[in-house]
């Protein structure tokens, strides 16, 4: 796996199972690797990714069940979207509104620009990203 | 568990000690990244670990038996892969029955899986491979022992690019709650995400001892930064992509460690590394 230089390991590591459930590739319900077969799957330290699993389990996206493993939780994909939302909304768009500021965009311009970008989208299906 | 205590030795009377007081803890369920400049004492150190040297002053034991007097008990505990090193002219099941004997928690399934991993095949006469070929089977071999203690000097050293990605995914599958792995090494890169935790030897003494999420605690790793980003930086560097730096972390804010850039930090400045991670006398 490729790490991004900015973002701890573990994060990166979750923030991948998250996909993984969004794509499908664990079904609700299902369980997921261990944590050594995932630690062997990344080349990480097992430590690293029992953090990403306990991250994801405080989250509500996967549970244990002692002795068995840890599975996806019956809303994980739910829960996903609001983390990732939650996520963005903190980080991400206090550094969206200080560009705005700081290149004195104004709101309005922002929101014409917004609307006709989802009118795009959604006349024309192709450009969605997948 | 192994300990060790107020460790001392000299190679040479005149010279300066190569170990002057060193005491550190192998924890089971822990990847210990042993760390140094060359000829700081990594090898000496992990001969005496399983009592191929003897320390001068102070004392090694392993769940309380000291290693030096190479009981069979403690021998099975251990094993050591040397960076350089020999296979005899055998094949790789008479290597098996003339060496298992003496761990009894080898399991020879495991052994073949590694060997699988790492895309050995049989071959008659394990002398006749090369280095890379020899480290690949002797660390299959160390893992499927599964002593407590495992020890490598410098592991990744002639493996090819694909092998250093097997050796890594071989390692995360061969670890777990019971052993600790001390790996020496100077290929950082090849295991950063393996270890977590760092020991740094440097003029006698350990200048770290700490586990890695201890230091992302206390030290900001940041890449591509401009140069309003690195003021109050403890270290930098300038790269081509902008400055890579450490900075102190009053927040607690967590950035992936970068070992190397830890290791030239520590190594510039050693007082400073002390002091951060004031580690209490054990």
């Amino acid at each position: 796996m490729q790490f991004k230089e900015n973002q701890t390991i573990y994060l990166q590591i979750a923030e991948r199972i998250s996909d993984e459930i969004l794509l499908g590739h664990y079904a609700i319900g299902a369980r997921i690797p261990s944590v050594r077969e995932y630690a062997a799957l990344v080349e990480v330290n097992a430590n690293t990714v029992m953090r990403s699993y306990e991250f994801l389990q405080t989250q509500g996206i996967i549970f244990n069940k002692r002795g068995i493993g840890f599975f996806v939780s019956p809303d994980a994909k739910h829960k996903i979207t609001e983390y990732r939302r939650n996520e963005f909304l903190k980080t991400e768009l206090p550094r969206f509104f200080m560009q705005l500021y700081t290149l004195h965009i104004p709101m309005d311009e922002i929101d014409s620009m917004y609307r006709e970008f989802i009118e795009n989208l959604t006349s024309n299906p192709s450009n969605q990203a997948s | 568990m192994l300990q060790i205590e107020n460790l001392e030795f000299s190679y040479h009377k005149k010279k300066a000690p190569i170990f002057n007081g060193i005491s550190l803890t192998i924890q089971p369920g822990s990847v210990y990244g042993l760390l140094g400049k060359n000829g700081i004492g990594k090898s000496t150190l992990l001969y005496m670990m399983c009592g191929l040297m003897f320390p001068h002053k102070g004392r090694i034991t392993l769940d309380g038996v000291e290693v030096r007097h190479r009981r069979p008990e403690t021998l099975e505990k251990i094993f050591l892969v040397p960076e350089e090193f020999d296979l005899p002219p055998i094949s790789v099941d008479a290597y098996v029955r003339r060496n298992s004997v003496f761990y009894p928690r080898f399991d020879r399934e495991q052994f073949d899986r590694y060997l699988a991993d790492f895309e050995l095949e049989n071959v008659k006469n394990l002398s006749k491979t090369s280095m890379g070929q020899k480290k690949k089977y002797l660390v299959s071999f160390a893992l499927a022992t599964n002593t407590p203690l495992l020890l490598m000097d410098e592991p990744t050293n002639g493996m090819d690019i694909p092998s250093k990605s097997q050796f890594r995914k071989v390692i995360a599958s061969g670890m777990n709650e019971q052993k600790s792995i001390v790996i020496s090494t100077h290929q950082v890169r090849d295991l950063e995400n393996m270890i977590d935790r760092i020991d740094i030897l440097e003029g006698g003494r350990l200048l770290l001892d700490s586990d890695t999420a201890d230091i992302t605690s206390h030290l900001r790793f940041i890449k591509g930064a401009g140069e309003a980003d690195i003021e109050g930086a403890l270290y930098s560097v300038s790269t081509i992509a902008g400055y890579s730096a450490i900075l102190p972390n009053p927040t607690g804010e967590e950035t992936p460690l970068d070992i190397e850039m830890l290791f030239n930090y520590a190594i510039e400045k050693p007082a400073e590394i002390e002091r951060i991670f004031a580690n209490p006398v054990k």
